[in-house]
This record gives C-alpha cells, structure tokens and sequence, in this order.
C-alpha cells in the first residue's frame, strides 16, 4: 500500500520522463557502428514510452560487451559476474515484484558459461526481460569463438577454422519446459526492435529475445547478406505478434502470418535454414510465473515470526513440571 | 573413567546363555547409579534405530538428563543389508549432568545384526566390556554362512570380555506385528527404558509424538512394542542403571544443529534462502522450507551452488540480507560470487555445514577443513567475516547476529558448523523471541541529492548501500573496481581506495569483538585453542585434565576473521599452546616432515603467522568428531614432549 502511494507521488512529481532521464553521465564505450548502441536506444525509448521511474527500473547483466548496458542507463543496475546475470535477476524479482527488471547479456555469457542459468530462468519464467545480444563471437576478450559462431569461424582460438556447429538460442530455449516468450530481431531495424522489446516487456513471464547484433570490429561483414538481402528475413507477422508499417512491408516482402501460441510452428520456423525468422516466434500469457507462484501469503511480521518460532519450540520443547499444561492452555 | 560395564552382578547371567530365552530372572538387586552412559543403536539402514535412538534421547532429555545424539551414518541411501559399511543409528549420550560432545566409547550396544556391531568393533568405539545386546535371529538362518558369521562374530565378542545378550527380537515383535523389521526399533526402545529405568509415560508419550502423523493403528502398534519391550527385558535381563536426574527448571528445547540454523534463519528476520542440495548442510534447508513459507518468506532451490549464491546476492542487493547454505565443494563453487558482494559489499550469509575433504571427500563425515578456503577462497583480497559455532545452541543465536553483522558492514559473513553438530541433538534453554533480532524494513526513502553509492566513512570504510526503489539512488554496481560513484575505474589509487575502505571495515568490526574467557586457570603448563564443534571435546578433556592436577585451560575461539584481541596476552601466560583441530596437519613422526615442510592446522598457521609464536597443533581428519580421551592423551603428550625428547637425547 505504502509503496504503490509512494509510487502515485513520484509519479506527480515526475509527470513526464524524457529519454535524457535515462541516459547515465556515461558515455557508451562500445565501438562506433556496434549494434549494442541500437539496443542501448532502444531501451530507453522503452523506459519513456511507458514512463519507467528510474529508481523502479533495474538492468541485470553479466560479462561482456553486452554486458556493459546497464552502466549507460539511468537507472538500478547491476554489472555481475560471467553467465550469472539471470540469477542475480531472480533474487531481485523473487521479493520486490514492484521492480521492472531487464538482463542484457551476450552469446558467450548466456549461452556458454551461463547456459544451466538460461535454461532454468526460462523454466522459473519469473517476469523479466531478457535481451540476448548475439554477435556470434566473444568480443571484449578479443575474438575468440562462441557457441553460435558459425562452422569454419576463423578466431583466435579456431585458428583453421571452427569445428563444430553453432548452438541455435531459438530452437534451444523453445525446447524448455514453461517458455513462455520467444522473439528474434535484428539490431539493425531500429523500428522492429523497439517493437518487439515492448512486446516482450508487457508480456507477462520470461521475455526471452535474441537480437542479431553486429559486431564490426571481429564479425565484420557477417550479416552483410541478411542486411543487404531484405528476402533473407522472414517476417513473422500476427494481430498478437508484430505488425509492420506499411513502409516495412514494402521491404520485407517475405512475411508469413505466424500465431505466437503455435509452438510447434515457432520450433520449425525456429530451425529455418536460409532465413531468418524475424518477430514473435512463442507468446503465451498463461504459463505459471516462479515468482508468483512463491510469493509470500503473508507479510513477514514481527508477530507472525514469534508465533511460528513458538510453534517449532513447542514440538520440541521440554518444560519443567507444571509448566506444560499452562502454555497448552493458552 | 569408571568402567561401568566391567562391573557385574550376581544376576545377569545371559538369558541366551542359560538356554531358555524367556525364563523369568530372580528379582533383582537395585539399579546400579551411574553418571553417565553412551549408547549406541545400529542396524541395517531403514531399520529405525536413528528414530528409535532418537526417541530415547528425548525421553532421557525429558527425564532431565543431559544428552547428546549424534547420527551414525552410512555414506549411501540403502546400503547392502548385514554389511559393515552399512551401519547406521545412533550415538546417545546420556549424562547426571550437561553434554557438550559425543563422549569416548559406547557402554552399552544394541545391534540389529552381527556385522553392524562389528562395524562399530573395528571402529573402536565400543569400551572394552561393555554391555552389547544382539538379535539373535541370526543364529538359526537358513543361510549357513550368515549363521556361522553370526556364531563367529559372537564367540569373539564373548572371549574379549564383552558382556553380550542375545535378544529373540524378530520372535518376539512378530508376536504384535506382521513385518518384524518395521517393529523392533520400538521394541529395543523399551528394553532401553528398562534397563535405564526410564518413565513409562514419558516413554509412552514419546512414541505418540514420534508417531503423531501416521494412523492411529501404527500408534497403538508402535505402544503395544514398546510395552512388549520392557516387560521382556523386565522378565529376562538383569542390567538395570540409573542416571541421577537434575530436574528441568527452565523450559528447554531440544534440536538439531542444523534445525537451530534454519531456526536462527527465521528469527534472524532474511526472507530468502537460496540454496542447492548437498550433504550434510541441506537437513537445514529442508525443516527451514516446511516452516519459512509460513511467515511469509521462500527458500528457493537453485539449479547449482552458483546460482544459489548469485539468486541470495541478487535478493540482499533488492532489500534484507539473504541467505545461503551450503558444504564444503559448494562454497567452493560459489566462491567467485562470494568475491562479487565483497567487491560490491552487498551483505550476505553464507552457512558452510563443512564435511570431509577435499573434492567429494566425506560427505557424511566430520572434518573441520573449510576455515582457510572461508576465509582466502575468492581471488583477490575479498575480506570476509567468518565465525564458526560451537554449540546446538549457537547454531541458532550464530544465524541472527551474522545477519545482522552482514547488514552493518555490508559484508558477507561465513558461518562454518559441521557434521559433528548438523545431526547432533542437544537441550538448550528456549529462546525468548526478540523482535529486535529481526531486520528493519527495506529502506526506500529518497537519497540526498550529494550523496555517492559509495561514501565510504574514513573511520570505519562503511557506506551507506542505496537499494533499488530509493529514489536519487540509481548507479551501476559493479565487481569491476570502482569509484564512490560506483564507475568503472581502473585508477590505482581508486583501486587502492577501494581495498582500503573494504579492509578497514574488518578491522573496525574487530574493534567490536571481545575474547571468550579462558576455560580454567589463566595460566598454566598448556594452552589448547579451539573452534567450532570441537568446543565441548576440548573443554572436557581440560576439565578431566585439572581434576588429575595438570594445569592445562582452553580457549575457545569463535570469531575467525577477524579474530579478537588478547590472544597474544593469553597465549603469554602458558608454556605451551597448541590448537586442537578436526582438519589435517602434518605428523612429526613421519620422517620426511620437518620444520620447514611441516602443514600445520588451519587456526595453528594463522596463529603462528600472526602472533610469531611457536605453536603446535594437533588433530586429525579421519572423518569422526574429536573425542575427550583422545584430546587428553595428546595434550598429556604435549606436557610430556621435552622428557621424551630430552630421555631420547640421553
């Protein structure tokens, strides 16, 4: 009650955030032409469109370039350790249900060091954002190759070549039990990107998105072909999943209407082998959230911790003669 | 100690021995009066002897007995039947007086099967004639060889000295149950409270609480049992003891110290416990997760130990101090994320319940080997508070001030028990809830304007940590090195600026700590120091020792890092001082240790190098508490040192 009157008063007070109210004093180090600064953009589109108090917004993340978002934004961040971003996440949401959580993270730090956390955060589906920024490469320790990096992928440590085929994000995380939110879209489609972060931010669950992000420092050229070839992008398109203007349409001509609660269609589409499914592949509202699930029926008070203590004491405890009967009778 | 057991009356010929198993004996003199006993039951795993051990130190805790219980455990879940690896049951002490520790040697053995009590035989924990009860379905089985293993193993007992009965328990409880195996914990039960002279209601009302969730039918069963029990050693054993009763004037609880930390959880006032199943630490988290939800709050089962600890950082970083609870190869995995709240001081509550090590080690066993890896375990210079507990009791008060230490300091603070105390059960007097004990709400006020995230206090390093929903409080947190406003930075007198506010902030928390008072005289011949479970070992071994007249005291110390002044003062005023330690050391028997080679104990290396003083140390980790005696004869051996090595120079 106290918080959302609280929350009522910041919004008097703050009756208009701008973009400029998420920026941090930091200017972002990332390299100029790096998709991460178009995800960046996004965000803070996002937080202004729907009015994010600052202090109610939290940005979880690990490792990696990717992981360096959340010291650009205004906002609560937390910068922690490699692969543990959704983690830490979860023990942010599992009490303060009042915070608008978001995890930025990367394809080395989600799928690779951080894969067990990436599985089970998609099995809790507790109510967060994910944003997968993937590059296909490590790119802070200076290339070398990632589980998605594609066959062949020449890097530091696959220097003839990568031997083995890349990990599919989609594919793997539309395999988990309780998914409950799956998109992919490239950086470079500022429009369809905010889009598809907005979906995924009122969608209510784990938001899993995986972003094509290019990296022109050690994958250079790499999306080229879907950039340059709009007929490489297969829009997935549905009232409940994205829509496209009609200027976008006009591009991308290669659209199939897709209902986001098909998940057998999402698995094959998924695993598509020229293209690149864009747009909402899995939305389902109505799959179980962990944090609502094991939220506390009752407020922790004073009271209530003594009685229960006293519960537990009684079943074992010892009383001196005469002393017994008395507590039982109270 | 008096050898009770060697001590026979005219009566006790055993009722196996005189052929006829159920003759009635000739009354019988009075009960011997003793002090104390320790007894032990085992059986084949899923035999009920730990329920039925239990069960007999609750009564005897009732009756005002001291007592301490303590699990014997086989490492697997169903172990081969009749094997000596899978002994398992329970070690009761009972006592006139207060017990602090599991004692020396059993006096007296009830075995559901020969190899079990030989398990125990070869362990050497059974005192040398001592009275060993025995079922005796054994000796007619239609598998030769389990018979004549039976016939051996009991020839054998007899001609060591030890006083053995045989006991038809499978005939007798088939006379009240169909399935005999489920029956006879209960039966022994009652033979025990026979031979104990144990209340017949308290006994009774035991066996209704242990049996309170199942069917009326079990209850009345279980009863009948119990019943049939004591009217069969009544009838057909003549072993009678009595232990004094001091009257219980306070009221008491008796647990587990394992269910005094999830207890110590609930009324330390942390809504979350992030944890990963691993042995012996999750009993803790098991009986927290039947009562947590209760008032209001969740344990949250993680998908590893890395995640338990980053989902409890994450969760004290939103508001309240959480917590995590583990053993030793999980506090090895979450030692990164340890690293990641000392660097971003998020205040956090690790319990390592430690076992045996290294890697898989012993994982039902007691070992005392996490303190270093507690303490040094992330990389970097991560300062930490550690302190261990050294009683049932303490488990409990431990997890409440370690909370609210970690919420002061905004550090995290490491409680190391053990397997020596997870499964022991002790009496205690009942705590009387303070709501001070609990945490204050999250606080979500709006944050001046000037301030920083990390305004470290040039006095004591602490700042005010800025959690999510305070308005004018937004940063980044991060493990990177950082500045007052929480930057990346890479400076090195930021760097040096932020080490230095984090160390001092243990040392302004030692400025707070007082040393335990020494156990005995303040000076003397040898000092032994101590922490953790091994607090009511040592203490009695001190205590026997300066009753011989040998001056030698004990200090016990609870507080590892930091440790509390005065040590070195205490430390002065004997001849020698030498750590008593459930953890690995070097022997200086073996011929290739000296004294430039030799590892010594975890607390003797940090004493030596702190206080340049010569200490020794002595212990062992072969997986089983430390036991009075066997701290006497080290410590009479210590005293002895010079005359030996001078007798050898000679």
């Amino acid at each position: 009650m106290t918080a959302s009157m609280s929350q009522c008063l910041m919004q008097m007070v703050h009756t208009d955030y701008q973009i400029s109210d998420y920026q941090s004093a930091i200017t972002p180090r990332w390299c100029t032409g790096c998709g991460d600064n178009a995800i960046l953009t996004a965000m803070q589109r996002l937080c202004r469109d729907e009015q994010l108090p600052p202090e109610k917004t939290v940005c979880v993340s690990g490792i990696g370039c990717a992981s360096r978002l959340p010291h650009y934004m205004n906002a609560y961040g937390f910068h922690g350790i490699h692969g543990r971003a959704l983690p830490i996440a979860e023990g942010i949401k599992i009490r303060r249900p009042d915070l608008h959580v978001f995890v930025t993270t990367g394809d080395g730090d989600c799928c690779s060091i951080g894969a067990a956390h990436w599985l089970h955060a998609v099995r809790y589906n507790m109510n967060m954002t994910m944003l997968l920024h993937d590059n296909n490469v490590y790119g802070l320790t200076k290339k070398q190759a990632s589980p998605t990096s594609p066959k062949g992928l020449k890097s530091n440590t696959t220097p003839f070549g990568a031997t083995l085929n890349p990990l599919n994000p989609l594919s793997v995380t539309l395999g988990i039990a309780n998914v409950s939110f799956v998109a992919q879209v490239p950086d470079w489609i500022p429009e369809l990107l905010y889009d598809v972060l907005s979906k995924a931010y009122h969608h209510k669950g784990f938001s899993f998105i995986r972003i094509l992000q290019r990296c022109p420092n050690f994958m250079n050229h790499h999306f080229d072909a879907a950039v340059q070839d709009p007929l490489r992008i297969r829009m997935l398109t549905h009232s409940n999943g994205l829509r496209l203007k009609p200027e976008l349409s006009r591009i991308y001509k290669n659209q199939e209407t897709h209902d986001p609660l098909d998940l057998h269609r999402a698995q094959a589409l998924a695993v598509l082998d020229e293209e690149i499914p864009v747009g909402v592949l899995y939305s389902n509202p109505d799959v179980p959230c962990y944090d609502e699930l094991r939220k506390g029926k009752r407020p922790n008070t004073p009271q209530l911790v003594e009685t229960v203590l006293n519960e537990e004491f009684d079943k074992v405890g010892i009383w001196p003669e005469g002393q017994q009967a008395a507590s039982n009778g109270e | 100690m008096t050898e009770y057991g060697m001590q026979t009356s005219s009566h006790d010929a055993p009722p196996s021995e005189s052929g006829v198993a159920s003759r009635k004996l000739p009354a019988r003199g009075p009960a011997e009066v003793i002090q104390e006993h320790i007894v032990e039951i085992v059986s084949d795993s899923g035999e009920g002897a730990q329920r039925c051990g239990q069960a007999l130190a609750s009564i005897a805790a009732r009756s005002g007995h001291g007592i301490w219980t303590v699990e014997i455990i086989p490492a697997e879940i169903q172990p081969p039947h009749r094997s000596v690896a899978g002994a398992s049951g329970n070690r009761v002490r009972m006592a006139a007086h207060k017990v602090t520790n599991v004692g020396d040697q059993a006096d007296l053995v009830i075995a559901f099967n020969e190899q079990v009590l030989l398990s125990r035989l070869q362990a050497k924990e059974i005192k040398p004639g001592a009275v060993i009860l025995i079922e005796d379905m054994w000796k007619h089985d239609k598998d030769p060889a389990i018979a004549e293993n039976y016939a051996r193993v009991t020839a054998d007992v007899r001609a060591q000295g030890y006083r053995l009965f045989e006991i038809p328990m499978e005939t007798e409880c088939h006379k009240y149950v169909p399935d005999a195996r489920k029956g006879k914990n209960m039966f022994v039960l009652g033979i025990l409270c026979t031979i104990y002279s144990l209340d017949k209601a308290l006994a009774e009302a035991q066996v209704r609480l242990t049996f309170a969730k199942k069917d009326q039918k079990i209850v009345d069963a279980n009863l009948e049992l119990l019943a049939a029990g004591r009217a069969w050693a009544e009838d057909n054993l003549a072993v009678r003891y009595m232990i004094p009763a001091a009257p219980v004037v306070k009221p008491q609880i008796v647990t587990n110290g394992n269910a005094a930390l999830a207890l110590g959880v609930v009324a330390s006032g942390m809504e979350v416990c992030a944890m990963y199943p691993i042995t012996p630490a999750t009993s803790a988290s098991h009986y927290l997760s039947t009562i947590f939800e209760k008032v209001g709050c969740v344990v949250h089962q993680a998908e590893d130990e890395i995640s338990a600890a980053t989902f409890a950082i994450g969760a004290s970083y939103a508001g309240k101090c959480a917590v995590t609870i583990t053993s030793g190869p999980g506090l090895s995995l979450k030692q990164e994320a340890i690293g990641l709240a000392v660097m971003t001081e998020i205040p956090l509550v690790v319990i390592d319940v430690q076992r045996g090590g290294p890697s898989t080690g012993l994982p039902t066993k007691v070992e005392q080997g996490d303190m270093m890896s507690a303490m040094f375990g992330s990389h970097g210079d991560a300062p930490k508070i550690v302190m261990a507990v050294d009683s049932i009791e303490d488990c409990f008060y431990s997890v409440i001030t370690a909370r609210k230490i970690a919420e002061t300091f905004n550090m995290v603070v490491v409680i190391l028990s053990d397997a020596a105390l997870s499964t022991a059960q002790q009496p205690f007097d009942r705590p009387q809830f303070n709501a001070d004990w609990l945490a204050p709400p999250v606080n979500q006020s709006a944050v001046p304007a000037d301030a920083h995230p990390y305004d470290w206090d040039e006095r004591t390093g602490i700042a005010t940590r800025f959690i999510p929903g305070q308005p004018n409080g937004m940063h980044c947190l991060t493990g990177l090195a950082h500045d007052r406003d929480s930057h990346v930075a890479y400076d090195p007198q930021i760097n040096e600026e932020g080490l230095l506010n984090r160390s001092r902030k243990l040392a302004a928390f030692q400025k707070t700590l007082r040393l335990a008072p020494v156990y005995g005289d303040e000076e003397g011949d040898l000092l032994l120091i101590g922490w953790g479970s091994t607090r009511g070992a040592i203490e009695e071994a001190v205590k026997t020792m300066r009753a011989q007249g040998h001056k030698v005291s004990s200090l016990h110390l609870k507080y590892l890092q930091p440790m509390a002044s005065g040590i070195d003062a205490v430390m002065k005023r004997f001849g020698k001082v030498m750590t008593i330690e459930n953890n690995w050391n070097d022997p200086k028997s073996d011929p290739l240790i000296n004294d430039a080679n030799r590892r010594y104990s975890h607390l003797a290396m940090l004493l030596r190098s702190r206080w340049l003083v010569d200490i020794d140390c002595w212990g062992n980790a072969r997986g089983q508490p430390l036991k009075p005696g066997e701290i006497i004869r080290a410590a009479l051996a210590k005293l002895n040192e010079d005359k030996q090595q001078a007798a050898g120079g000679l």
